[in-house]
């Protein structure tokens, strides 16, 4: 089970192989990963080409499942946590299309309430809404095995409107350095404006 | 340490471990540990058993998280619709009363009215901590309030998240609807929207346009809500944008 690249319409889209949850799209039998539905799909077609296969994820608002569906495809377990009532409903109905799938309804920000049941992580993953979004992914360092990598999703709107995008993501980044060493900071327009993901590598 | 294994492996042992926070987080092989405990075979087993207890025990805890946040946001709504009534009742009697007899009431009614002025106050508060938590982004664009009377109108927050934005826009003015259908009335252009200042406060040759737009973007507020969980800020600059222009072209040319 591997992340493909698809040729449609004239352009590559990341896909993978598994139970349709939504209306996406399926070519060739695969699911077409589009980059304006979600954010991890955005950070693939920028270039970064996260490694799940076969690896562990810590998924961090998973919301209602759909992106955690498309790496629960390819992934060994993937540990999805939400904690809006509504979404978390949607991501059961999702995870039980996904044997290694694993929904968990809690607070993002209180690790210690999940953390008799996940496993050490190569990959973190986090879109989380919040305000807070480095100090959710300090909190659930943790879990990241050294060398694992942890991609936080940052929205500079959620944090404060009428800042720079760029010196949020620059903020977040340093926040990060206390238990990661940051690699890059990948913008996702124009897939999605306002949004960065911040790329660290876990070190001890 | 703490796995949630320990003490069973089905879904009231992980509700069990969810319960406490005695562990921290930490790198650990948990299904590894679970076959050399002897408690799984294989890891393969192991994984099919925290499936089943994941998802038995995150159905249970979201649907109850949803059912009681809508029944607390429709019950407060409700009471508060209640308060404002009668305090508007209690308000129109008391001015009676004074002109009748110019004598201010008695000493209890104004209590029992500070007493009911209180109640709507922290019901009105408590609507706006718990709507937010159901309904994120509809509570910031049409304000707690008023995204809760549109919840407990549409009879969910799932109800409302299906609808047609057609459909939004009139909920509360079924009366009118009605009227109109058997052919007595024109279509009624807004329900409860009206409250909105955008609605409300736009002129009345654009309050159609304008009570479009907005239950136009409460509609997909309210889909948000229910199917992704994200904030999306930029729907109430969209809405301010949009009504901004349907203003001016009122007052243009």
């Amino acid at each position: 089970m591997t992340v493909e690249w698809v040729d449609t319409d004239g352009k590559e889209y990341p896909t993978t192989e598994g139970e349709r949850v939504r209306d996406e799209r399926i070519v060739d039998g695969r699911r077409v990963w589009y980059p304006r539905k979600s954010k991890a799909s955005a950070l693939f077609v920028k270039g970064v080409e996260m490694p799940l296969e076969g690896a562990r994820v810590l998924y961090l608002g998973a919301g209602a499942g759909t992106t955690p569906s498309y790496f629960a495809d390819v992934a060994r377990a993937v540990y999805a946590v939400e904690f809006a009532p509504s979404p978390a409903s949607r991501l059961v109905d999702v995870a039980e299309t996904r044997d290694r799938l694993f929904p968990l309804f809690a607070d993002a920000r209180k690790p210690s309430r999940y953390a008799s049941v996940v496993e050490g992580v190569d990959v973190l993953y986090q879109d989380v809404a919040t305000r807070g979004q480095a100090d959710v992914a300090l909190k659930n360092a943790g879990f990241v095995r050294d060398g694992g990598r942890a991609y936080v999703v940052v929205k500079a709107r959620s944090e404060d409107v009428t800042a720079e995008p760029e010196d949020k993501y620059e903020e977040v980044a340093d926040a990060l350095e206390k238990e990661y060493e940051v690699e890059s900071i990948v913008d996702l327009s124009p897939f999605y404006d306002d949004h960065a993901a911040v790329v660290a590598r876990r070190q001890r | 340490m703490t796995a949630w294994f320990e003490h069973g492996t089905d879904a009231e042992a992980l509700e069990g471990s969810l319960e406490g926070d005695g562990a921290e987080p930490e790198v650990r092989d948990l299904p590894e540990l679970a076959v050399e405990n002897g408690v799984f075979e294989t890891q393969e087993a192991y994984y099919d058993a925290l499936h089943d207890a994941t998802v038995e025990v995150a159905r249970g805890r979201a649907d109850d998280a949803v059912d009681t946040a809508e029944r607390d946001v429709v019950n407060a709504v409700r009471t508060l619709e209640t308060l404002s009534e009668h305090l508007n009742e209690l308000d129109e009697r008391s001015r009676d009363w004074e002109e009748e007899t110019d004598r201010v009431p008695v000493s209890e009614v104004t209590e029992a009215r500070e007493a009911l002025e209180d109640a709507r106050d922290e019901t009105r508060e408590f609507i706006g901590e718990r709507t937010p938590e159901l309904a994120p982004n509809l509570s910031k664009l049409a304000g707690p309030v008023l995204a809760a009377r549109l919840v407990a109108l549409a009879g969910g927050l799932d109800e409302l998240a299906r609808m047609p934005s057609s459909t939004v826009q009139v909920l509360g003015a079924e009366d009118a609807l009605f009227a109109h259908l058997r052919g007595d009335a024109p279509p009624p252009k807004h329900g409860v929207i009206y409250v909105h200042p955008y609605v409300r406060e736009t002129t009345k040759d654009e309050r159609g346009s304008a009570a479009r737009a907005v239950a136009g973007k409460f509609t997909i507020a309210a889909r948000v809500d229910y199917y992704s969980g994200d904030l999306r800020p930029e729907l109430a600059d969209e809405l301010d944008e949009k009504i901004e222009k349907i203003r001016n072209r009122g007052d243009g040319s």
